[in-house]
């Protein structure tokens, strides 16, 4: 078994009383709830906290860990030879098991789990995880691996992780934020109690090309100052496959070209819209003969595109 | 080792749970539920009617509740006040992500 020092994870003294312990717990949760925090690691390291507090601020557990002793974070050690008399169980083994999971038994879960005394149902434990996926697995629906670490309680009734894997199709239609549930599919329930579930949230990764919002899609389209000018037709990408877009004569930069129902598709009918944002590119590097003909034009167009700041003055 | 086949449900608004739907899979009881309703915190379907039904997404609200009930000790006015500020936030961030889908992302 590994040692975690849960006085060090919550920066308190190990003689700290229940309302330090309290005021360290909540000024660590501020800094790492994962819905509060936007620190991407802020989950793992609200957990270790919460993990912590939930020994600490119970009586009867911190007493049980203090009697662990103190040793190094990680560093593998047994309890003391009365200790499992004292507070646990004698006869089990405490190589596999988690601190976290053998502190939680002494809160009634080994009684809860049904080795002694009354049984009532218990549900299974609820599990969130989030899926990425690409843009192209929203659109055509996908399937994913899921793997998960459950609680299952020994013949002694202490609980152990065990690994638990399976694939979740998931249906396109869904796009980022989108959630789903896998009933039945997070922990066993015990003494007939409902098996917890899987909550799923997508989140799409970002695309090369498009941008999301919801179902509809955002591309940038790049034209050559002759295409804005004269219009014609446009090959754009979509995730359906390339389509022919006719941009109008005269298209300006940041003009919107809807193109209905090439977003992605909704999860019950219909789908989002592509919008093709209008951007005029100019070539850096041009011929001689270019220059030439640019010079042409310049000679030759009456357009003044800042001919409104002389009406403004 | 294995690998089992997960069925999916779709929770969002074409999706509706009961009220003990949600109060089995959010974790929280039936009168915080209720107290979350009054407070506008939580919003039925329909409201009036005796048996109250709740959008398919609320699942997901509500076990963010949940969770801040638990981590943060909070008292359900509390839960309610932070739930609604959650609600702006995400309609803000949803907003944001919409205006910055239409920024162009290249220079021209």
């Amino acid at each position: 078994m590994k040692y975690k020092d849960y006085y060090g994870i919550l920066g308190v003294e190990r003689n700290a009383d229940a309302d330090g312990i309290k005021k360290a717990y909540r000024k660590l949760a501020h800094k790492y709830h994962p819905d509060v925090s936007k620190d991407p690691a802020g989950e793992e390291k609200f957990k270790e906290v919460a993990e912590a507090y939930e020994t600490l601020k119970n009586p009867e557990k911190r007493a049980a860990y203090d009697q662990l002793g103190s040793h190094q974070p990680g560093q593998d050690f047994r309890p003391p030879p009365d200790w499992g008399n004292q507070f646990g169980d004698a006869q089990s083994s405490f190589d596999d098991i988690d601190l976290s999971d053998l502190l939680a038994g002494l809160a009634g879960g080994r009684h809860r789990a049904g080795r002694h005394g009354e049984k009532f149902p218990i549900p299974g434990q609820d599990y969130e995880v989030t899926a990425h996926i690409t843009l192209e697995d929203a659109y055509c629906g996908t399937e994913v691996d899921l793997s998960l670490s459950v609680p299952e309680f020994d013949e002694n009734g202490f609980m152990h992780r065990v690994p638990r894997t399976f694939k979740a199709r998931i249906p396109k239609g869904a796009t980022d934020g989108q959630r789903l549930r896998l009933p039945g599919k997070g922990g066993k329930g015990l003494n007939g109690g409902r098996d917890g579930d899987l909550y799923l949230n997508v989140a799409l990764h970002p695309h090369t090309l498009f941008r999301v919002t919801g179902h509809d899609l955002y591309l940038d389209l790049p034209l050559a100052p002759w295409e804005a000018v004269l219009g014609g037709l446009i090959e754009v990408p979509t995730l359906g496959g390339p389509v022919n877009v006719k941009v109008p004569a005269g298209a300006h930069a940041g003009q919107k070209l809807r193109l209905a129902k090439r977003g992605l598709p909704r999860p019950h009918s219909g789908a989002g819209d592509l919008f093709a944002i209008v951007q005029i590119a100019v070539p850096t590097v041009v011929s001689e003969r270019e220059q030439a003909l640019y010079k042409q034009l310049a000679d030759g167009s009456t357009f003044n595109p800042r001919g409104h700041f002389q009406r403004e003055r | 080792m294995n690998s089992e086949r997960a069925d999916v449900l779709w929770l969002d608004e074409h999706h509706e749970v009961s009220f003990l739907e949600l109060a089995e899979s959010s974790g929280l009881s039936e009168a915080e539920l209720r107290e979350l309703v009054d407070y506008g915190a939580l919003v039925p379907t329909n409201l009036r009617s005796v048996q109250w039904t709740f959008s398919g997404d609320c699942v997901f609200a509500m076990r963010t509740a949940c969770r801040l009930r638990n981590d943060f000790e909070l008292d359900p006015h509390a839960l309610a006040l932070a739930l609604k500020f959650i609600v702006r936030i995400r309609e803000l961030e949803a907003q944001l992500r919409d205006l910055r889908a239409q920024l162009p992302h290249r220079s021209a």
